[in-house]
């Protein structure tokens, strides 16, 4: 199931889909006490982010 | 003595792979399997990897693992995270790979597979895979800044707005002409239109489940859509064989290419998690599926290539679109062999992700030679047909004539064959009504993928294939026309935004309604004009993306140049000044052509004087059913024209203000000035998240 999770996770970052979860820890470690986003808030922000840009998308 | 463990294996490769070259080149005459040409392109790019691409890193950047990347420095846990070296090259090539490098190889076949072959191999080597490593380096020297915003601090601000505006028009022809091959693809098509139909529900359906159900669990909805998109590829087949439905889905390229623009206008306005997100993931789990599926089913079957080396058609008056060899085989093939769009990936979200420099050849150099790989196995994939049938599907109407017989006629008469009733036979055996002038390159590529396919499992499922690989093609194109679509509304509504301020708040409705639906009108007029055009339209809108892609590319490289001689390391500025050279040389003869030509097949202008000239005499060109239809398409001529020479004004003016920048610092009179981020050591980063 580790294994599957580790998995899903590189297939994750090869997409380049939000990970909740990886900026939750990131702000756990590294900026303790801030305001985190709310999951709908975080993915919301990275999705718009992502297709605003011209290189979302290439030919 | 350890030097000897590397001399000895890479002496082997470079002579097999000199070998494989020398087979090819001592042809005469004899059909050849694939593999050859395989063995040649692969020790060609293993050779380069190891050598070229190493001395870049070590010459030119001095990449030191030992030097933080913006991954490191800046560290904010979504847009700049150190991450393995294999999952950035997963990451970046998911990225470049598009449906470029599999319709351009595809086109070029019509000279015979040697001029498309070489281009690839060598273009990648010296060209491509240097552009898009050359970038990413500079771009993480820089905190990953864009090619944009480095073209202004680099060059001038001249050249950075010049840059933007380039980008736009480079998009416009770019979704216009991928909308072309897909509607091209689909005309006539229920099982095709169907399938790629449902393909927009099930995005949305994993849209909603990723949002409302499971969030976050991409990995999960992908699976779930890929099932659903096996029940798509069913439910077209049944579509296709029923009486009453059938009809209803059977439609023709006007109408495809409305409901393409619905398509793209609905994408750029909803919000992204609900159409856009979701159908990228399952566009890359299919691309990446189907591109190692592609290889390692023309490994095992190893066709033999039934295209000549080299066709009639090297002399220009070739049917799927007109030009010599020299130059049109290499703006034909821009993605593959070298793509200006990569710049903009290389400078994007990669070089946030590299965790140490010294990934960056693997990455940036690597893997663009993967996609070049791709590149080769579309001209497989296109050169194991039969000429005779390579041209029944890539010629023109006004070519080929309206039936079999007269396309076999019209194909016997440029000294091919093809055999009564084989073109119907095919047509029947890929679940179509014909296969005759599906232009574009898609249909040709999707019967040679169903060959191979067919031939490595059995089965005959010949049909399932071909829809199969429909399906993948306009899922990949699709994914390029909704996200280019959304970019474009945002940079018209920053563009608009100078004059009227309230146009530029993305949240506003009715300027995203506006913008998205002026951004659509601009690629749809391209793309109607295309579907209309007796000629096919891919006659005249591939060379010219070609082109706008061929003229990033010297953008890119320009950028690169300057970056590389304000380094202080002018003397390593062959690097990219050889293949910026090659480009402009290239670029400016096709251009100049495509305008001037006196050739009405080749020129812009001189086809809309002839139209002109046979509006006047009354007379109808062939595959033209009206005389109204003549003016229209003058005009588009014209304008087709503007945008070629704006493209080429564009990178002039670039051109120039880089001249003056690098004589500026080779003759000491401009300070070095490296805009690039200060070293700091690796150790005073905490790695990790």
């Amino acid at each position: 199931m580790n294994r599957l999770r580790a998995l899903a996770r590189i297939l994750r970052t090869i997409l380049g889909a939000p990970d909740y979860d990886r900026y939750l820890r990131h702000m756990a470690a590294r900026h303790p006490g801030c305001r985190v986003l709310s999951r709908d808030e975080f993915v919301a922000s990275r999705l718009d982010a992502r297709y605003a840009r011209p290189g979302s998308r290439c030919c | 003595m350890g030097s000897l463990r590397t001399v000895v294996p890479w002496t082997l490769v470079a002579l097999v792979g000199a070998a494989a070259l020398g087979r090819l080149a001592l042809l005469r005459g004899e059909t050849i399997s694939a593999a050859w040409l395989l063995v040649a392109a692969i020790c060609t790019w293993l050779v380069a990897y190891r050598f070229y691409a190493r001395f870049i890193a070590a010459k030119v950047f001095a990449l030191d693992a030992n030097r933080a990347t913006p991954a490191l420095r800046l560290a904010d846990g979504h847009d700049y995270v150190p991450t393995n070296k294999w999952v950035v090259f997963g990451h970046h090539f998911a990225a470049i790979a598009g449906p470029g490098p599999l319709v351009g190889p595809t086109l070029a076949a019509q000279f015979g597979w040697l001029p498309g072959a070489l281009w690839i191999v060598i273009g990648v080597v010296l060209g491509g895979a240097v552009q898009d490593f050359v970038i990413l380096c500079a771009s993480v020297r820089r905190d990953g800044r864009s090619l944009g915003q480095m073209a202004k601090d680099e060059i001038g601000p001249v050249a950075g707005l010049t840059a933007l505006v380039a980008v736009v028009g480079i998009m416009v022809v770019l979704l216009s002409v991928l909308a072309l091959v897909v509607v091209n693809a689909l005309r006539d098509s229920p099982w095709g239109t169907v399938t790629i139909g449902l393909t927009i529900p099930i995005a949305m359906l994993m849209g909603l489940w990723l949002k409302f159900l499971r969030p976050d669990r991409v990995v999960e909805a992908s699976v779930l859509g890929l099932v659903l998109l096996a029940g798509a590829l069913w439910a077209g087949q049944w579509v296709s064989e029923h009486p009453t439905w059938a009809p209803v889905f059977t439609l023709t390229g006007p109408t495809l290419a409305l409901l393409v623009m619905g398509y793209g206008f609905m994408a750029s306005a909803l919000p992204v998690w609900l159409l856009l997100a979701p159908r990228d993931y399952l566009s890359a789990f299919v691309k990446i599926g189907v591109v190692v599926a592609l290889v390692v089913g023309i490994a095992w079957v190893l066709p033999p290539m039934q295209m000549p080396p080299l066709t009639r058609f090297t002399d220009g008056t070739g049917p799927a679109f007109s030009g010599k060899v020299f130059p049109f085989v290499f703006i034909t093939i821009a993605c593959g062999a070298i793509s200006g769009f990569h710049s903009l990936i290389a400078s994007g979200t990669t070089p946030k992700l590299l965790a140490r420099e010294t990934d960056a050849p693997l990455v940036g150099y690597g893997a663009m030679l993967t996609e070049s790989l791709v590149a080769v196995m579309a001209l497989v994939a296109a050169c194991v047909l039969t000429p005779g049938v390579y041209f029944a599907i890539n010629a023109p109407v006004a070519a080929l004539g309206p039936t079999a017989t007269t396309a076999a006629e019209a194909i016997r008469g440029w000294g091919f064959t093809l055999a009564p009733g084989e073109i119907e036979a095919l047509a029947a055996a890929v679940g179509e009504t014909s296969l005759l002038s599906r232009t574009g390159g898609a249909p040709s590529l999707a019967v040679g993928m169903a060959y191979l396919f067919d031939r490595a499992l059995g089965g005959g499922a010949m049909a399932l294939w071909y829809h199969f690989a429909i399906m993948f093609e306009a899922l990949f194109i699709l994914t390029t026309i909704d996200a280019g679509t959304r970019v474009g509304r945002f940079l018209l509504q920053d563009l608009g935004g100078q004059l009227w301020p309230r146009f530029r708040d993305r949240d506003w409705a009715p300027a995203t309604w506006l913008a998205s639906a002026l951004f659509v009108a601009m690629w749809g007029h391209f793309l109607y004009q295309g579907v209309t055009d007796p000629l096919g339209g891919v006659n005249s809108l591939w060379p010219l993306f070609g082109m706008a892609n061929q003229l990033l590319a010297a953008v890119a490289l320009c950028v690169g140049t300057t970056v590389i001689v304000r380094m202080g390391r002018a003397r390593y500025a062959w690097v990219t000044l050889v293949p910026l050279a090659w480009l402009l040389v290239v670029v400016f003869t096709a251009g100049w052509q495509k305008l001037f030509s006196p050739d009405p097949r080749v020129g812009f202008l001189s086809h809309a004087r002839r139209m002109e000239e046979l509006l006047a005499a009354g007379t109808l060109p062939p595959g033209v059913t009206s005389l109204e239809a003549l003016p229209r398409m003058a005009f588009n001529d014209r304008l087709d024209a503007v945008v070629a020479a704006f493209f080429l004004c564009a990178v002039l003016v670039i051109l120039a203000d880089s001249l003056r920048t690098w004589l500026g610092v080779v003759r000491g009179a401009r300070p070095l000035g490296s805009t690039e981020v200060p070293a700091q050591p690796v150790a005073a980063f905490v790695a990790g998240d």
